[in-house]
């Protein structure tokens, strides 16, 4: 089937790829709110929410059904356009990140081999680090737009702290790189499952270092400066209403759950069942296998994010600052230098 | 300084050691601690489903008593309103006449009797003036309302269901207090 010089077949497979993985992460964003509130609340010798559905299930449900039938406001001074548009990036940033993340391995339906990866690019991960840098344009568009000093203090600091800790994140990620000698993720994910190890065990540090910088780039606790609801009111979305409030509150869910997915990947062997080779199984089982191995790695993960934001405060501003720069970019640094040492001695290059 | 208690601990003013200025060690036990919490008995009590009991000495909304033939006991003395210290209470009282007799115990009743809750501090000494036995506090509390006007309860809110006609329920309305006053004796 190929019209226009096109297979059809193969844009129909990725859109439909597209719209699984969308809605699995709109659906996974949807029950880590619910998610939260439980751990909090547990955490807290509490229950957490149990009213709505049976343990509370349909909670992010009714939570959804009110921000819509809220009433919208756009304050009159704010620039109309902008404000809207805001929230739109913060959404399209954070859903855009899933495109590169390989969700397991290829298999074979109806004839067809179905990569389940929406796109398998040679730069995978610069790719990531590209939207993840725009993301911060949603909380900057929101936060100026809203023409509020609170606001625009906090998209400020939302700004200086996501291009303070992607400095660190880059060169963390860098002497993993030099391990791996690719950039694509699928790439990256065969390696730890061919090989012995996962990639958490040759870079300890590294993935200490990209998994602070990702909870900084994820505006979680303790680095939620930029909603520091004790000393901005609520930040870079304070004169947000309805949906679009919404909208900001679920990128961040979004977000982290692709960056857990992401650090499944890159240091945790993605898809890699451990003790189960993969090899022996057939298709679809290896499939399905594959999916609860990442997912229990991601789901573990965003527990961890969970369980640090309900037990550290918040930084102050220039601690935080000074952790990125004095702390983490330093750290990173030798990282980087003993890596390169390594691998230039070993040869272990791929 | 003499110490009140013996609980207070020095603040520990060393300078930092260097497994502490990394702080990664000092987070990994607060997170343990919130672990341990997470798994802890929860001290939520589900609240419509389930309730939290009462204490046996728990003063609640008033009740009106009745004796055992279902008479109100209420002679309208005036001496509850007169003890009540939030003047919550008032009463206007009327003559039994002839033919009555199976409605009210003694001569005298009290036609109209309201107690304000929004007044009332719930504090019993209404019950303790009472000498006839005709008021007492129950084991529960006014619920919430939307008017001031719905707070002033009349005869018709406390008054205890008829033990010769409605016996079940009376039995319910009476029961709890019963068994706490047997328990305790």
């Amino acid at each position: 089937m190929t019209v226009l010089a096109l297979d059809w077949s193969f844009a129909i497979e990725k859109l439909v790829l597209i719209a699984i993985v969308i809605t699995v992460s709109l659906v996974v964003a949807m029950y880590a709110t619910y998610a939260e509130r439980k751990v909090a609340g547990f955490m807290q010798d509490r229950l957490g929410p149990n009213r709505a559905g049976p343990f509370g299930l349909l909670q992010p449900l009714a939570d959804g059904l009110k921000l819509f039938f809220k009433e919208e406001v756009i304050p009159t001074n704010s620039s109309r356009f902008l404000f809207i548009l805001g929230p739109c990036l913060a959404m399209l940033t954070a859903m855009m990140t899933s495109a590169v993340i390989p969700w397991g391995g290829k298999v074979e339906l109806g004839g067809r081999i179905v990569d389940l990866q929406i796109a398998d690019i040679n730069i995978g991960i610069l790719y990531v680090f590209g939207v993840v840098s725009l993301g911060v344009y949603g909380i900057m568009i929101g936060g100026w737009a809203s023409n509020n000093k609170f606001s625009l203090m906090a998209a400020l600091r939302g700004a200086s702290q996501a291009i303070s800790y992607e400095l660190a994140m880059g060169l963390a990620l860098i002497a993993l790189l030099m391990l791996t000698g690719s950039l694509s993720l699928r790439t990256i994910t065969e390696q730890q499952i061919q090989g012995n190890w996962w990639n958490i065990v040759y870079q300890p540090l590294g993935f200490l270092l990209f998994f602070i910088c990702s909870l900084a780039e994820c505006n979680r606790a303790p680095f939620d400066l930029p909603e520091a609801e004790s000393e901005l009111n609520m930040g870079y979305h304070q004169e947000y209403s309805s949906m679009k409030l919404g909208f900001f509150l679920f990128s961040e869910y979004i977000n982290m759950f692709i960056s857990c997915t992401i650090i499944a990947t890159l240091f945790f062997g993605g898809y890699d069942m451990p003790f189960v080779d993969e090899a022996n199984l057939s298709g679809i089982s290896a499939l399905i296998v594959g999916l609860v191995a990442l997912f229990g790695k991601t789901f573990i993960l965003i527990f961890i994010f969970m369980w640090i934001r309900w037990t550290l405060p918040r930084f102050r501003y220039d601690q935080l600052m000074n952790l990125g720069w004095k702390g983490l970019i330093p750290l990173a640094l030798i990282n980087m230098v003993i890596t390169g040492a390594i691998v230039l001695y070993t040869m272990k290059a791929h | 300084m003499q110490l009140l208690t013996q609980r207070a601990k020095p603040v520990d003013r060393r300078p930092m050691n260097w497994i502490e200025k990394i702080y990664l060690w000092n987070i990994f036990k607060g997170m343990l601690i919130t672990l341990k919490h997470f798994f802890k008995k929860k001290v939520t009590i589900k609240y419509p489903e389930v309730k939290r009991p009462f204490s046996p000495v728990f003063r609640g909304l008033q009740v009106l008593n009745r004796d055992e033939e279902g008479r109100e006991r209420c002679t309208a003395c005036g001496l509850c309103a007169v003890a009540c210290p939030a003047e919550a209470i008032t009463m206007e009282a009327a003559e039994r006449l002839p033919g009555e007799e199976h409605l009210y115990r003694e001569e005298k009743y009290a036609a109209k009797y309201e107690i304000n809750m929004l007044r009332c501090i719930f504090c019993g000494l209404c019950e303790e003036a009472c000498p006839k036995d005709a008021v007492y506090l129950s084991e529960t509390f006014a619920p919430a309302n939307y008017s001031r006007k719905n707070f002033i309860y009349g005869k018709h809110d406390m008054l205890i269901p008829d033990p010769v006609t409605h016996p079940e329920e009376y039995a319910v309305a009476r029961g709890l207090r019963e068994q706490t006053t047997k328990s305790q004796s």
